[in-house]
């Protein structure tokens, strides 16, 4: 129901950062996301950031993805 | 792009594919309620990855798909009062109402604008003083804190000429009033992501606990859709039903505390009308009286005239579920995305749509 | 202080007409067709003639990469180089709205100039007309096409074989969303660039590498998808393609995943599809990246007689799907 992206945030002028997504650049509203620092990933709704992504997690899930993958193939060659 | 690509590793994928293969015994009737992890599921070709014991049904959560024809017939009489400059999001102007769509008012003069974002139609307010500017408020809880942001900063900056017709809608609530029709019975439920992103998972609770459904929150890509089935999968054939979140990296059990202060700073519960589910208590947003002057609706004397709806078109039934596009007789036929005749076939993340454009083609 | 302006008068088909045939157009086109100023241009042509026409309208008219003066040209010689003629002679009427400042239109004029030279077509003959503000946005141009097709070249829409090879120049999406990011509204930066180029010479280049290019077709509106469904159809051949084998640069998918449009359904104005043997795939191939316009070239599916008329698509996660035409026009959406 909802589009989303992720972006970098770049610079931040009150509640209007500079975002990169994927390479191209445009201004984005952070008032949904005061405690938005740069360098931190923010998914993008209508050109206002909704949630600060965790990395950490984002790597958890993946991690936890990849195990699952080298449990699926021992699996198969057992 | 960074997380986007990661998760659509087709490895990775097929392992996930593999495992719920593997582990799901019982057939289970799964819901994704968002429309736009309707669209995802048949893009990337997820049904194709799933057993046969999992069958897959799509959910109302298409803010264009469940507009209600009154509200559609509201904003195209509105948009025709001279002056008005009416600025919407690109999804709702081919959507028909009782006799036309905005699309069709705009052919006919009506100044009809798409803009991507909120912030953009506050510009055209304030490069158009002497013109009164209303945002069509769609979606759900994404959509509804970046609309609440609007207002707070027309009021900030004295933007006297801006207002908002609110159809937003809250999804909770809507949920419960599926699930006590009882016409359809799910096994596991795909909570939305990036509504969980603003309300969190608590919200979801109920769910689980009166209704014993096991719920998950998922992300967007093929990935985290696959994961969210696995994670049911795992919760249906152990007998357990809770609310996880497979989409951990955007989404918080509590949410975004700041898009929730905003939205209930600015809008308060009313009831809304859903296509094929009727009035649903509390499901709606209107402003508080203390945002009454950005309430279109009171700001002018909009007069839509009869509704009606379309003979033989199902998209009441497709959103609650109990019947799939291939049921409907004008799906494909009378019905297409060209010349659509319900919003399900109109809204790119409609089940029609999707159901069109992408096929039940299982390739060769 | 602002530039002049074009007016109505310009259009009458009096002094200032003349002046501004004379000025602008006969001189930047000069060649001695053109410098007859007879009513018709006269052609000596010889064997199977292709002949094309195209209108372009685009907002806004000037965009990175080009204008819609480039657009015009590279546009026409390009459905003429899909059918591998030779193109040779192009038309251009200019329908201007009154107002269009003179300079826009001598940038507009020169660089379908250049493009022309870079193309090398020669524009034999032309029209303007100017009509009331709000009448067009700006300007509107007309290009029709003549080129002379080679002996023993029978390339169609309708010549695609099972067992086909489907190669395509390059990156996909690149004009629309140049052109997207400069418009109202919408605003985003980017480097990107339309792709907007005459492919005439990159065809020319592939059929001297292989006799067996069945089709060849530029997928502008409507996109790659839309292309491969419209030969598909032609050739009542079923073509899958390989979701990962088809280059997107990384800000058109940025811009496609923030705006929901899908790069299949993008517009190009400097890339193609071709048909090719399975033989002769390779060659064909390498005779594209050695050229500028196709060093991104790549396979990226086959033709098979499966499904006649249906295109499906090899995701990235290895599922399969259907890939249809585009419907309606693209919008912006948030869902």
């Amino acid at each position: 129901m909802c589009l989303a992206i992720p972006a970098l945030i770049q610079s931040i002028e009150g509640t209007i950062a500079q975002a990169d997504i994927g390479g191209i650049s445009r201004p984005v509203s952070i008032l949904l996301t005061p405690d938005v620092n740069v360098g931190d990933y923010v998914l993008i709704h209508t050109g206002y950031a909704i949630s600060v992504l965790d990395q950490e997690e984002a790597h958890e899930t993946l991690k936890l993805l990849e195990e699952m993958a080298r449990y699926e193939e021992e699996r198969e060659i057992h | 792009m960074k997380f986007i690509d990661e998760f659509r590793r087709s490895d990775l994928a097929q392992a996930v594919s593999a495992r719920i293969q593997q582990r799901s015994k019982t057939p289970a009737r799964l819901m994704e309620f968002c429309g736009s992890h309707t669209v995802a599921i048949f893009k990337h070709g997820i049904r194709q990855m799933l057993p046969p014991t999992i069958d897959m049904t799509s959910g109302p959560g298409c803010p264009v798909c469940v507009t209600a024809n009154t509200d559609i017939d509201k904003s195209i009489a509105l948009a025709k009062i001279p002056g008005v400059i009416l600025a919407t999001f690109g999804d709702m102007l081919k959507v028909p109402g009782s006799y036309s769509s905005l699309q069709e008012a705009k052919a006919e003069g009506a100044d009809v604008r798409v803009v991507y974002s909120t912030l953009d139609a506050l510009a055209i307010a304030k490069e158009n003083p002497d013109r009164k500017v209303v945002f069509l408020g769609i979606g759900f809880e994404t959509t509804t804190p970046t609309i609440a942001a609007s207002v707070l900063q027309a009021e900030a900056e004295g933007i006297r000429n801006f207002s908002i017709l609110s159809q937003n809608k809250v999804c909770p609530p809507t949920i419960r009033a599926l699930l006590d029709l009882g016409e359809i019975r799910l096994q596991g439920l795909i909570c939305p992501g990036h509504v969980s992103a603003v309300i969190g998972s608590h919200p979801w609770d109920f769910i689980s606990r009166e209704y014993g459904i096991p719920c998950v929150v998922s992300g967007f890509e093929p990935l985290d859709i696959l994961q969210g089935i696995e994670m049911l999968v795992a919760q249906i054939e152990s007998g357990q039903s809770k609310v996880e979140i497979a989409y951990r990296r955007g989404v918080r059990p509590e949410g975004n505390r700041k898009a929730i202060e905003v939205i209930e700073q600015v809008f308060q519960p009313c009831a809304a009308s859903w296509r094929g589910i009727g009035i649903v208590p509390g499901s709606g947003l209107k402003l508080r009286p203390r945002y009454e002057r950005f309430d279109a609706d009171l700001a002018f004397d909009i007069q839509p005239g009869p509704t009606r709806e379309h003979a033989g078109c199902l998209c009441g039934e497709i959103l609650r579920g109990v019947k799939t596009p291939a049921d409907c007789r004008l799906f494909g036929k009378a019905c297409t995305p060209e010349n659509p005749v319900g919003p399900c076939m109109v809204s790119h993340e409609g089940s029609c749509s999707a159901h069109y454009l992408y096929g039940e083609d299982h390739g060769e | 202080m602002m530039g002049n302006k074009i007016l109505l008068s310009h259009g009458s088909g009096g002094k200032r007409s003349h002046d501004l045939i004379s000025k602008m157009f006969r001189s930047a086109f000069d060649n001695p067709l053109l410098a007859r100023m007879d009513d018709s241009a006269v052609l000596d042509l010889n064997g199977r003639v292709a002949f094309t026409t195209d209108s372009y309208v685009v907002t806004p008219i000037f965009f990175p990469g080009g204008d819609i003066g480039k657009l015009a040209v590279c546009g026409t010689v390009n459905d003429m180089a899909m059918m591998g003629a030779k193109p040779l002679y192009l038309s251009i009427a200019f329908v201007i709205e009154e107002g269009l400042l003179e300079d826009d239109l001598r940038m507009i004029v020169e660089s379908v100039r250049q493009a022309a030279l870079e193309a090398n077509v020669q524009i034999v003959t032309g029209d303007t007309k100017v009509v009331g503000q709000g009448m067009a946005d700006k300007l509107f141009l007309n290009t029709s096409g003549v080129g002379v097709i080679p002996e023993g070249i029978d390339i169609s829409g309708s010549n695609a074989r099972a067992g086909d090879k489907v190669i395509l120049s390059g990156t996909i999406g690149d004009h629309a969303i140049a052109v997207l990011s400069r418009r109202e509204g919408l605003s985003f930066s980017t480097d990107l660039k339309s792709d907007c180029a005459p492919l005439n010479h990159l065809v020319s280049q592939m059929l001297q590498a292989s006799a067996n290019i069945h089709s060849l077709r530029d997928p502008t509106r409507g996109g790659l998808a839309t292309t491969l469904n419209e030969i598909a159809a032609q050739s009542q051949v079923g073509i899958r393609i390989e979701e990962n084998q088809i280059p997107v640069r990384r800000e058109v998918r940025a811009a496609c995943e923030m705006l929901g449009f899908d790069p299949l359904y993008l517009a190009n104005e400097g890339k193609l599809i071709a048909m090719v043997t399975p033989e002769d795939a390779q060659r064909v191939l390498a005779a594209m990246r050695a050229h500028e316009l196709g060093k991104d070239a790549a396979i990226i599916g086959e033709v098979t007689d499966k499904k006649p008329g249906r295109v499906t698509m090899t995701t990235a996660i290895g599922s399969h799907r259907i890939v249809d035409m585009l419907v309606g026009d693209m919008l912006p959406r948030i869902c």
